[in-house]
């Protein structure tokens, strides 16, 4: 019988393959979008983690936590060092890391921090230690094995995140540790002392006036004015939340940024964009239930003789009843699984596209849930096409089909 | 045989003896098993086991091969596959070399002889034959009427035909005309 509804829809190819397209457009784009989101949203806990404040220059609060947690956005500018240290010594902060950067290599960001960085992230070495000279880094796991640095390597940063910013030929970089994945945003950094960032600045001094027009946006921690790009900040108690973040607010020339906070907001601003397109993706598998619905019933009324005469030999009316439903499953079945492999291409797709434009990647391994629960789904679908055009077939008046020969 | 024109009731009356409709009175027996009393699928698994059917044009499943419409035939009755029988009867009506060959294939006169063969693959005990030569010319008429006369005979079963093909009027000794 399976082989017979397998014949069946092989006959009617263009509309088999036409409701297996609708089906699998549908599967995929739901499975896309959930897979999507639900890595986005993993990605921003994992790394927002621990970090109850950003403070950093003025302008969009939102840019500063992209920048300054997530390493994607360009920073909002600097802030003067002495100001930071003031905060550092709040009863209410239980520890502060200053970032500052301006430079990347081969489009990876170079980060100068301080060790806090590493133990917040619970960052551990697979090769090597933290930097104990200028200009000593620390890389993380995704950018070595990108860059294919190894301990001991040299190489001159670049001016800005692009790849095509003026380059620090003066002086170079020297790889001393490399650290085990952590899952987080220290991944895809390659990280230095603070001190390693003010010092190539200020040997490129000369250089930097020249160009200053062209990348304005960028902005880099000097040391004449004693300035880092950004400090993140955690809280000893929820009182800190109360209290600290209006006082850097109204007080100081910095501002103060709650990732929680700008991160829902951001959710709420993607979200609108991810229902949309979930909402899009069930139309279609609506709509691939309704072409379904009607291949199967157009292919019943040239098939009714077939069918009849499958009676004649013996077939009960639930057999035919059967076949039916089993040709729309074997459809849906069959869309269901064009649809996950679907859903994997473009997710391969936006990595690639997502890891030259924003340093995310995501990648999908195993079956998520929600895709489990769209296989009952989708052949839910089938069953539902199946039905009338599967009564049609049950209830066929045999005999006046057979006479109209 | 039962000989008459269109509009008579020779359909109507092949399609009771298949428990295809239901008589308004009366019963049909066949090998002592009431057909009527039979109720849905006891009486499609009696069809299917103890009648085989000829069609004008003989129809099947376009989809699958001759032998897997034979095949079909046969799981459709509840009787396992049976090749070498369904080989056999193919060479008997001469078209054994069509077996792989989807029904759309095949010329008028090789459909006919195959639709006996799916007639027969389930060695019923009855062959109804409906109007089984009308399609043909003379040449396949007489040959398909031979072949089918031979066969079914040949494989132990009853034979009914209706028709109204005066062709076939004095092949058959036990004729009605209606």
């Amino acid at each position: 019988m399976l082989q017979l509804a397998y014949a069946n829809l092989k006959e009617h190819f263009l509309t088999t393959a036409l409701s297996i397209m609708l089906l699998s457009i549908g599967v995929g784009m739901v499975s896309f979008i959930v897979t999507v989101s639900e890595q986005l949203n993993d990605r921003f806990t994992r790394d927002i983690r621990g970090i109850d404040m950003v403070v950093g220059a003025k302008g969009s609060p939102l840019q500063l936590i992209l920048s300054a947690v997530y390493q994607i956005d360009n920073p909002t500018g600097n802030i003067p060092l002495a100001e930071a240290n003031k905060m550092k010594r709040h009863p209410l902060i239980k520890y502060s890391i200053p970032l500052s950067y301006g430079d990347s290599y081969k489009g990876i960001r170079i980060v100068g921090t301080d060790s806090l960085y590493l133990h917040h992230y619970e960052a551990t070495f697979s090769e090597g230690t933290i930097w104990n000279h200028s200009m000593d880094v620390v890389l993380g796991n995704t950018a070595a094995e990108k860059l294919g640095l190894k301990m001991g390597s040299h190489f001159h940063g670049n001016h800005g995140f692009d790849e095509k910013g003026h380059a620090h030929e003066e002086s170079h970089y020297n790889v001393v540790g490399i650290l085990n994945p952590t899952g987080t945003v220290v991944d895809r950094l390659i990280l230095t002392s603070t001190e390693s960032v003010w010092d190539i600045h200020n040997h490129d001094e000369p250089a930097h006036e020249e160009h200053a027009h062209e990348d304005k946006h960028e902005h880099h921690a000097e040391e004449e004015k004693g300035e880092i790009t950004a400090l993140l900040v955690k809280f000893k108690s929820p009182m800190g939340i109360m209290q600290i973040p209006r006082m850097v607010n109204e007080k100081t020339s910095m501002q103060a940024a709650l990732p929680a906070i700008e991160i829902n907001r951001l959710y709420e601003l993607m979200g609108i964009g991810f229902s949309t397109l979930q909402a899009i993706g069930m139309l279609m598998m609506l709509i691939a239930a309704l072409s379904v619905f009607i291949s199967l019933l157009n292919s019943l009324k040239e098939r009714k003789y077939e069918l009849a005469l499958m009676r004649s030999l013996g077939a009960s009316p639930s057999k035919l009843f059967g076949l039916v439903v089993q040709e729309s499953l074997l459809l849906c079945l069959v869309g269901y699984a064009f649809g996950i492999i679907l859903g994997r291409l473009a997710i391969m797709a936006l990595s690639s596209f997502g890891e030259e434009q924003f340093h995310f990647s995501v990648t999908q391994t195993g079956i998520s849930i929600v895709e489990i629960w769209l296989l009952p789904f989708t052949l839910g679908v089938g069953l539902i096409a199946a039905i009338i055009p599967a009564i049609h077939a049950y209830k066929s008046d045999i005999s006046s089909i057979l006479r109209n020969d | 045989m039962v000989l008459g024109r269109s509009g008579k009731g020779k359909t109507t009356l092949l399609h009771l003896l298949a428990g295809l409709m239901e008589p308004n009175s009366g019963s049909v027996t066949i090998d002592g098993q009431s057909i009527t009393k039979l109720k849905g699928k006891a009486r499609d698994a009696f069809r299917g086991k103890n009648i085989g059917m000829v069609f004008q044009q003989a129809q099947f499943i376009r989809s699958i091969s001759v032998m897997q419409n034979l095949q079909l035939a046969r799981s459709l009755a509840g009787l396992p596959n049976d090749e070498a029988f369904a080989n056999e009867l193919l060479s008997e009506l001469g078209i054994a070399d069509k077996a792989k060959n989807r029904p759309s294939e095949l010329s008028i006169g090789e459909r006919q002889r195959a639709g006996i063969a799916r007639a027969l693959i389930t060695q019923p005990k009855v062959v109804l034959a409906d109007e089984p030569t009308s399609a043909l010319d003379d040449e396949n008429c007489e040959l398909v009427a031979d072949l089918l006369q031979k066969t079914v005979t040949g494989h132990g079963a009853a034979l009914v035909i209706v028709t109204h093909d005066q062709r076939l009027k004095n092949r058959f000794l036990n004729s009605v005309e209606i």
